[in-house]
């Protein structure tokens, strides 16, 4: 299972038989296109059923119709589709063709040298050059790299929409050699899995005519679609080639899925079938009687059969029932399918151009990537949402950290994060041009030079997150800010930095004196220890402004490390200053920005033609730095800080470049990284060079990565860990070796609990140092996890276990993840729609709850239920408590008048009544939605997940009104999901923005990514892909209650036009002896519903709008619409039927009595009827539509205009050709005739007289809230304006605190007396929760300490959408004012 | 060195990146038109009681007034009608009725008196009626063949499949063929009364086996004592476009008899259709009689258009008032699928035969709009009021 692509010997390619590169993503040929594509679409059953009835057709005894003209509808139908599905073949076609003759360089053996081929005349084992900025025509093994390191770097933007560059190594086999590659001398055969279509993925070995193996990784493959960045020239041997390279094998097509409406739908379509069975049995039976009372006395016009053979009632009878189906045919719509894709795509169309979830940063709007859900968006009930990037920014900011046991706070930084807070609520643009920034001085007078520094010359980005935004940055500026300067510009802890300071002048005193730096006390140790493995614990790769793209390259002689800082300023700049010359603008840009770079204080001072603020004294006054001045006089320090610039980091996560940028605030910055080399910049001791020996990447099961230096002051061999504090905590050192360890320990934890509780992402850094004996031997054993084939990653993941114990923690770090603009007021309008949000997050228990606090998920005013179990019986106990309590709470104690009034405050949120099916089938007792918070972490929710205890899960998370899911992984995510959407029969929507959402996102009814923050992987498994989470609002709200409104007033428009066009023809069966003949002529029959009546409902379908959009967004309540199904409901399919039934009635017997007994003849009679239910069937569609536009009007009068134009061309095109009707001269005749003017005035009035009435009753008495939002719409601006915050206050008031409620803050009653209740009036500590005792907390909301304004707030004015609450809403701004306060609590309670 | 290099391609770079880059440097933003941000200028009605009301008097005021118009139209239309079926015993057809079957050769005829209460003005038409007789029936319907009947000479000799089993007979094809014209109703022997007298007996006597199909005629009984046969015209009782368009005659000058050799004659017919009428413009496909049977009824009650009896003048009444008698040459069993005959005389209006239903049906869907108004009146005072502010938050 194996394939070798060797090299070719003469002769016939030996790799002829895989696949060549010419790709083809066409589904059909020329000649295949009209077989392959009739039988996909016979794949769907109603083709195949207008198919066979056309088909009954061509039967003699039993055809109604001309059978040419009944194949006409399928075969427009068919054809329609299949003219689509050709054009999307096209485009591919062109597309591909494109792409096959892109040009790339192939070594010839015959001309020996490389030569332009198309690609697709590239095979495998092909060598390829490859030149920088190209992209990789397949997927390729790199043999060779122009560059020094035997690097190749690419983008692989095109495969996962990640922007920054990644490594790719050259074979290691190949590594040695000196010259370039000659394909000539290649001599070895590969041997690789088969093509598969993971990405992460490649396993294989190289064996060389010696004999030896050398594995390949991943590290060694460049993938099809990439592009070659920052290396001049490699070269690389092709392994897989066009459809079974790995980026073609993830290419699968758009996603399926059947929204909930189809499904109703499906059902009545069904019925449909019934009745229609039902009126051919009635009208054969019919028939047969009919024929039976003549006996045999035959009247003459029954007409013998062709054979002039005579037919026996019953066969008569079954012919019949055939003929019948053929008849009404058009009961099952036949245009309905293709009516809702088109009305589908366009409601897509309207999305897509929405201005409003336009993201003009990212200069991206919403995708629809699901075509057919669109209808879903208005019919969710739950939401499940990821936390990390889709209600924060994953902007990663670093706050505070703690040292060795020691807190450093970072006051200044935090009133920095505060400043730009309230610069983005400004105005971003005007900081962008001048920069200047209001100074801070007085607040932060304890630092010796604050730097206040906003030095970019273009709004602010954030980090290289999707495509566009690089491209956007680019265009402005040239030089991509890869990190927003609120992310970079980390204002340092003085006592921090003293410490920094202290201790690097010591070290390298010490080195200069060639001691031993274990003689380094052990808490200066740790300080630079903890940021060394803040600078090299990651995998960011670093690169210059000036030079986009490129990777700075400083390559060190690692057996010789500089030993001093000129020494090296010698032996580099002055190549670099040669280079150095920028334009204006860029230099300008540079200039600035330089001053605050990491390493300045060895530098000179900043540029002059700086004009920005600059505060850069960044200088402690000391001897000893001056001492260390780099630079010598004779350099221009401006040169040197455009050559070395600002670099920047690129880094896979947000978090790692937070903290490289913190490290480098503490002039401990990273400067170039090599796979086997990182080089760290440090006051005084100037450039490390730490050898690289292994870096294990993170993974989510392990929380953590670690990498293996040579460190080289010490020359030991040291771990640097970095990860999750929970992971890292139990990896810790059994504290029993050193008492100092244990306080370290001790206190950090309780730091971490601090982070945590103000909302902090917390990491823990710990350092390992090794023997040379143990590293040898864990070397040994990873080297062979390395080379294994089989099961290789299981190997990889035990021995990174076995590296990673016993560490020494070093420090945390708080890491602040801010909330995106407009989170608290998306999810409380959300939830004001009736929406049940969770958030599922990884993070840890206390980070998510202030998270949740922030984005007011949680209600400080609400009870919190925190389920935190140790095992399966805790658990289990800890769900049956709860429940006890939830039912003593708010259903035992109902006759309580409290409880009475709790319960009628409460009425808005009883979202589903036990008369809804939803509910009622699978739980008898209707369910509220109580005024709960349900916290749940990861342990206990796999507990809870449990087959034995799921159902107790749901039945006290669905009471909760919130319910947030913290540390949990990727597949509780998705099966949390899994069990809310298949127990509780509920639509569910997902959103995330991570590889680690892929599966919840799959899993939901609706998927929809967060785009551009983390990777693609979110936005490729998506339904829908939103620039921001913010946007989810008016996407549910609006777009969704109306693609639901729409589509189902449509489909039940389309029911009812169907059965009461049908129902005239059954009609007058009663008269014409149930022989299955039709007043109606055939040909208005069958166009009837494809042309004549076909444009206005796809208008009305696409463009009717119930509400406005602002209406619709500004009283969420209305989306419960959609949610309870109301617009089509099963009973109103049956409503629909009915009226349809009396219309066809009226329009059927008006005109018989208007006829009755007079000389018309059949047509004659018929065309009028097919005219007023026509106009019917239009005015219905009027009475339907709450929005006129043009269009509507156009459609309308077009329909009608349409319908007589082709009947009076028909009537006088051919007196012979249409039988039987042969209506020549009947529409010319009847248009001079006045009883048909007369007809066409009374039958629509009585026919729709009443729909009509009923309509206006029910607008005046029980109006819906849709009607009451559409009366709302009409009034003028400013009085809409007063009733909406009158209304908002009313709709309000059950969720804001009424005194009712508070008394359920009492002790609560007997049942729940078991449980460790415990209150935390004004102190946010979290509970301990590493008892081995289970435990639930009903925490009290009192969180006034963190969130006193948030919470006051809620009391006044708790739905007041208006801009000043946007931007105090962020938790962070309270932070400066609560952090200190929190703080000296904190301190107290210790 | 390196470093310059590098600087090189960095001006390389910039020309890739940004050449791209110019392309997509129009932002994606989309266009702010009203149409595409779906904020099209709308009329949007709201069906309250309120707004719908007007609608609802407006209809009843419109639809009352109309519909009395119509229905004192529709009664000043005066209409005469006999049933001739022969079912009861003293009916004179009875006899007729009883012993007639549709290969009988002996003529049956009948006299039926009848008075007529008032004078009919302007132009009389005579109908006959049918009443369940299933014309519309699905296969009778398409039993025809539109191109013999327009006197297409291929069709006239192959008939279309359609009219099985009523295309040949004795492997001739039948002209016309189909099942609709073997089962035609009427047609006027006029051919054998080249000499008509004032004597409808004589006339039968002659035409006596040549046409299965009834024969009226009508006389006034002067109140003298003498019969007086209403003299009534056979043409333009058909519609203009059938006679002129749809049917023709294969050839128009030509000998029709030389024509339609080679032909047979319908199996249920006495005559070959070129004896229909000695009016060679009334003869063969486009005799109107026959025009008018093919014209399938839409009812299986109704009535055809026979004869009209034409205005003399203006001063004396079409009909005038007193006794008349029908005399029907009853020919067509109708008995064996309980059918009734009938003769009809009435005069016209604009809006054609009397039907009072369109009148009552008109003041009665006023009536009840306007009912349904005040309904809704009483509903929009009651609660119309509702709507205030306070409630848009249910």
């Amino acid at each position: 299972d194996t394939k070798n692509p060797r090299l070719d010997r003469g002769g016939e390619n030996p790799n002829r038989h895989y696949a060549n590169n010419k790709i083809k993503t066409t589904k059909y040929t020329v000649l295949s296109f009209l077989p392959k594509n009739l039988f996909e679409q016979f794949h769907r059953f109603a083709n195949v059923y207008f198919v066979f009835i056309a088909l009954l057709n061509f039967v003699p005894v039993v055809n109604a119709f001309q059978p040419e003209l009944a194949l006409a509808p399928v075969v427009f139908i068919l054809s329609v589709t299949a003219i689509k599905d050709l054009w999307e073949d096209y485009r591919r076609h062109r597309s591909d063709k494109e792409i096959n003759h892109m040009d790339c360089l192939v070594y010839s053996r015959v001309e020996r040298r490389y030569v332009e081929k198309y690609w697709k005349e590239v095979r495998v084992g092909d060598f390829i050059r490859l030149r920088c900025n190209e992209i990789l025509p397949a997927d390729v093994l790199l043999l060779s790299s122009s560059d020094p390191d035997r690097l190749c770097h690419i983008e692989t933007a095109t495969l996962d929409g990640e922007t920054n560059l990644k490594q790719r190594q050259v074979v290691r086999s190949f590594f040695d050699l000196d010259c370039d590659f000659d394909p000539l001398k290649y001599n070895s055969v590969i041997e690789c899995e088969k093509p598969n279509n993971d990405l992460n993925r490649f396993r294989g070995y190289i064996i060389h005519r010696s004999g030896r193996r050398d594995a390949l990784y991943k590290e060694n493959l460049l993938l099809r679609g990439c592009t070659i960045r920052n290396t001049e020239e490699a070269v690389g041997i092709v392994i897989y080639a066009g459809h079974e390279t790995k980026a073609m094998l993830n290419n699968n097509g758009p996603r399926y899925k059947r929204s909930k409406l189809e499904r109703q739908m499906n059902v009545d379509v069904f019925w449909c079938v019934i009745i229609l069975l039902v009126m051919c049995l009635f009208a054969a039976v019919g028939h047969g009687l009919w024929m039976f009372q003549y006996g045999d006395k035959r009247p003459v016009f029954d007409v013998l059969s062709p054979e002039g053979t005579d037919l026996s009632p019953i066969m008569s009878a079954i012919y019949l029932f055939l003929t019948m189906i053929i008849v009404f045919q058009v009961l099952i719509p036949i245009s309905l399918f293709v009516s809702i894709e088109i009305v589908k795509i366009c409601q897509v169309y309207f999305i897509h151009q929405d201005m409003d979830l336009y993201d003009e940063e990212t200069d991206s709007h919403l995708q629809c990537r699901a075509l057919n859900i669109t209808e879903d968006l208005g019919q969710m009930q739950y939401i499940f949402s990821d936390k990390t990037g889709t209600l924060t920014e994953n902007k990663m900011v670093f706050r505070r950290c703690t040292v060795a046991g020691v807190e450093y706070s970072h006051d200044a930084n935090a009133r920095r994060l505060a400043m730009y807070q309230e610069m983005d609520s400004e105005e971003e643009e005007c900081t962008s041009h001048g920069g200047t920034l209001p100074r801070r001085d007085s607040v932060t007078s304890h630092q010796s030079a604050p730097v206040v520094l906003r030095s970019q010359s273009t709004k602010s980005h954030r980090r290289t997150g999707s495509r566009a935004e690089a491209k956007r940055a680019s265009i402005l500026s040239k030089h991509t800010a890869f990190s927003s300067p609120m992310e970079k510009d980390i204002t340092p802890d003085p006592q921090l930095l003293d410490k920094v300071n202290e201790c690097s002048s010591q070290m390298d005193f010490m080195r200069f004196h060639s001691q031993p730096m274990s003689q380094l006390p052990s808490d200066l140790s740790d300080i630079i220890d903890f940021f060394i493995a803040l600078t090299i614990c990651n995998t960011v790769v670093v690169s210059s402004p000036n030079q986009p793209r490129q990777k700075v390259r400083m390559r060190f002689e690692l057996k010789s490390p500089v030993k001093t800082i000129e020494d090296f300023i010698k032996r580099f700049t002055p190549s670099r200053l040669t280079s150095g010359s920028n334009s204006s603008s860029s230099s300008s840009l540079i200039t600035n920005r330089s001053s605050n770079k990491g390493c300045s204080s060895m530098l000179s001072s900043p540029s002059a033609e700086s004009t920005l603020t600059k505060l850069d004294e960044e200088r402690p006054p000391r001897g000893l730095d001056h001492a260390f001045s780099p630079v010598p006089p004779c350099y221009d320090g401006k040169a040197w800080d455009k050559e070395e610039g600002e670099l920047r980091y690129e880094a896979e996560s947000p978090d790692e470049a937070a903290l490289v940028y913190a490290a480098r605030a503490y002039k401990c910055s990273l400067v170039g990284r090599l796979p086997d080399q990182v080089t760290v910049e440090l006051p005084h001791l100037g450039k490390l060079s730490f050898e690289l020996l292994h870096t294990l990447g993170f993974d989510s099961t392990r929380k953590r990565m670690s990498v293996v230096v040579r460190h080289p002051l010490t020359d030991q061999i040291t771990v640097y860990t970095k990860g999750a504090d929970s992971v890292i905590m139990d990896l810790i050192k059994p504290p029993n070796t050193g008492k100092r360890q244990k306080k370290i320990v001790y206190r950090t934890q309780n730091y971490l609990n601090l982070y945590a509780a103000d909302g902090l992402r917390t990491l823990c850094i710990a350092k390992k140092i090794l023997s040379k004996d143990e590293y040898a031997c864990w070397l040994q054993r990873h080297l062979e996890a390395e080379t294994a084939i089989q099961g290789r990653e299981e190997l990889l993941f035990e021995s990174a276990l076995r590296l990673e114990t016993n560490l020494q923690l070093l420090g945390a770090t708080g890491i602040e993840d801010r909330l995106q603009d407009g989170v608290p007021e998306t999810i409380a309008s959300l939830r004001k729609a009736g929406l049940q949000i969770w958030v599922l997050t990884g993070d840890k228990q206390e980070t998510a709850v202030n998270i949740a606090y922030a984005c007011k998920l949680l209600d400080p005013e609400e009870e919190i239920l925190t389920l935190n179990a140790d095992s399966q019986e805790a658990c289990a106990l800890l769900l049956e408590e709860s429940l006890h309590y939830i039912q003593a709470k708010f259903l035992c104690s109902s006759t309580d008048q409290a409880a009475k009034a709790f319960h009628t405050n409460f009425a808005p949120f009883e979202i589903y009544p036990s008369s809804s099916p939803s509910s009622s089938s699978s739980h008898t007792v209707p369910f509220m939605v109580h005024r709960l918070g349900l916290v749940i972490d990861g342990r206990t929710l796999a507990y809870a997940l449990d087959k034995s205890l799921e159902d107790k899960f749901l039945a006290v998370a669905r009471s909760c009104r919130s319910v947030l899911c913290c540390r949990s992984t990727p597949l509780q995510k998705s099966m949390v999901v899994k069990l809310v959407r298949n127990k509780l029969k509920v639509m569910t929507l997902a959103i995330g923005d991570g590889a680690n959402d892929v599966s919840m996102i799959q899993v939901a009814d609706v998927g929809v990514g967060i785009s551009g923050q983390e990777g693609m992987q979110a936005v490729m498994a998506s339904d829908f892909a939103l620039p921001r989470f913010r946007y989810l609002q008016k996407l549910l709200l609006v777009h969704g209650h109306w693609c639901y409104s729409r589509l189902a007033n449509m489909i039940l428009y389309f029911f009812y036009k169907n059965a009461m066009f049908v129902a005239l023809i059954f009609w007058y069966q009663f008269y014409c002896g149930f022989s299955g003949s039709a007043m109606i002529d055939q040909w208005y029959l069958i166009f009837f519903n494809l042309m004549f009546s076909a444009f206005p409902q796809l208008i009305t379908g696409t463009l009717d709008k119930d509400v406005s959009a602002e209406t619709l967004q500004q009283l969420p309540h209305l989306y419960v619409n959609g949610q309870n199904s109301e617009e089509y409901k099963p009973y109103m399919f049956w409503m629909n039927m009915i009226d349809a039934f009396y219309q066809s009635l009226v329009c059927f017997f008006i005109p018989y009595f208007a006829y009755a007994d007079s000389d018309v003849d059949l047509f004659t009679w018929g065309t009028p009827i097919t005219t007023l239910a026509l106009f019917t069937i239009l005015l219905h569609l009027g009475i339907e539509t709450k929005t006129w536009t043009w269009m509507n009007w156009l459609s309308i009068t077009f329909s009608i205009a349409l319908f007589f134009t082709v009947a009076l061309c028909y009537n006088a095109s051919c007196p012979t050709c249409y039988s039987p009707s042969n209506p020549y001269w009947t529409m010319q005749r009847l248009l001079q005739d006045p009883l048909f003017y007369l007809l066409c005035a009374i039958t629509p009035v009585a026919a729709l007289l009443p729909r009509y009435f009923y309509r206006a009753c029910q607008g005046t008495l029980f109006p819906s809230p849709v009607q009451v939002g559409r009366q709302l719409d009409k009034l003028p601006t400013e009085i809409r304006r007063n009733i909406l915050s009158l209304s908002r206050v009313k709709v309000g008031s059950p969720l804001s605190p009424k005194p009712p409620f508070l008394s359920l803050a009492k002790p609560s009653p007997k049942g729940c007396n078991k449980k460790d209740q415990r209150s935390f009036p004004s102190s946010n500590t979290p509970p301990a929760k590493k008892g081995p005792v289970s435990q639930a907390d009903e925490e009290k909301g009192q969180r006034s300490q963190v969130q006193p304004s948030d919470s006051v707030r809620s009391h006044s004015d708790l739905y007041t959408l208006v801009a000043t609450e946007i931007d105090t809403l962020p938790y962070t701004k309270d932070a400066p004012t609560t952090l200190g306060g929190a703080t000296a609590s904190f301190n107290q309670s210790l | 060195m390196m470093a310059s290099s590098y600087n090189a391609k960095d001006e390389d770079g910039h020309i890739t990146v940004s050449g791209p880059g110019g392309g997509t440097l129009r932002s994606k933003k989309p266009e702010n038109t009203a149409f595409k941000q779906q904020r099209l200028p709308a009329w949007q009605p709201i069906l309250t009681a309120g707004t719908v009301l007007p609608a609802f008097f407006i209809i009843g005021l419109i639809f009352i007034p109309i519909g009395i118009g119509l229905y004192v139209t529709s009664n000043n239309i005066k209409e005469f009608e006999i049933d001739y079926t022969g079912v009861d015993m003293s009916s004179p057809c009875f006899n007729c009725s009883q012993n007639f079957s549709w290969n009988s050769t002996r003529p049956c005829t009948c006299t039926i008196p009848f008075y007529l209460d008032q004078p009919y003005e302007n132009n009389v038409f005579m109908y006959y009626g049918l009443s369940n007789f299933y014309q519309n029936h699905r296969r009778y319907v398409k039993s025809r063949d539109d191109s013999q009947l327009n006197g297409d000479l291929e069709s006239l000799m192959k008939p279309s499949k359609e009219c099985e089993p009523y295309a040949y007979h004795e492997n001739k094809p039948i002209a016309p063929c189909g099942a609709i014209a073997n089962s035609m109703f009427n047609g006027e022997p006029v051919s054998c009364c080249a000499h008509q007298t004032h004597s409808s007996f004589h006339l039968y006597l002659i035409c006596l086996f040549t046409s299965l199909a009834d024969t009226l005629e009508l006389f006034y009984n002067d109140p003298n004592g003498t019969k007086i046969q209403i003299p009534m015209t056979a043409t333009g009782i058909a519609w203009w476009t059938d006679k002129h368009v749809k049917f023709r005659n294969p050839t128009d000058n030509a000998n029709l008899t030389a024509v339609f050799q080679g032909t047979t004659k319908p199996v249920n017919w006495r005559r070959p259709v070129y004896e229909l009428d000695t009016d060679p413009q009334n003869n063969g496909f486009i005799n109107e009689d026959f025009i008018v049977w093919m014209r399938t009824a839409a009812l299986p009650t109704f009535r055809k258009l026979y004869r009209i009896i034409p205005k003399k003048n203006s001063m004396v009444p079409t009909l005038l008032r007193g006794n008349y008698t029908l005399e029907v040459v009853y020919n067509y069993p109708v008995r064996s699928f309980e059918g009734r005959k009938r003769m009809i005389l009435s005069t016209i209006s604009w809006m054609g035969g009397k039907n009072p239903f369109l009148g009552i049906a008109y003041i009665t869907v006023g009536s009840v709009c306007f009912f349904l108004g005040v309904v809704l009146l009483i509903i929009h005072h009651k609660y119309g009021n509702r709507n205030n502010s306070a409630d848009i938050a249910n």
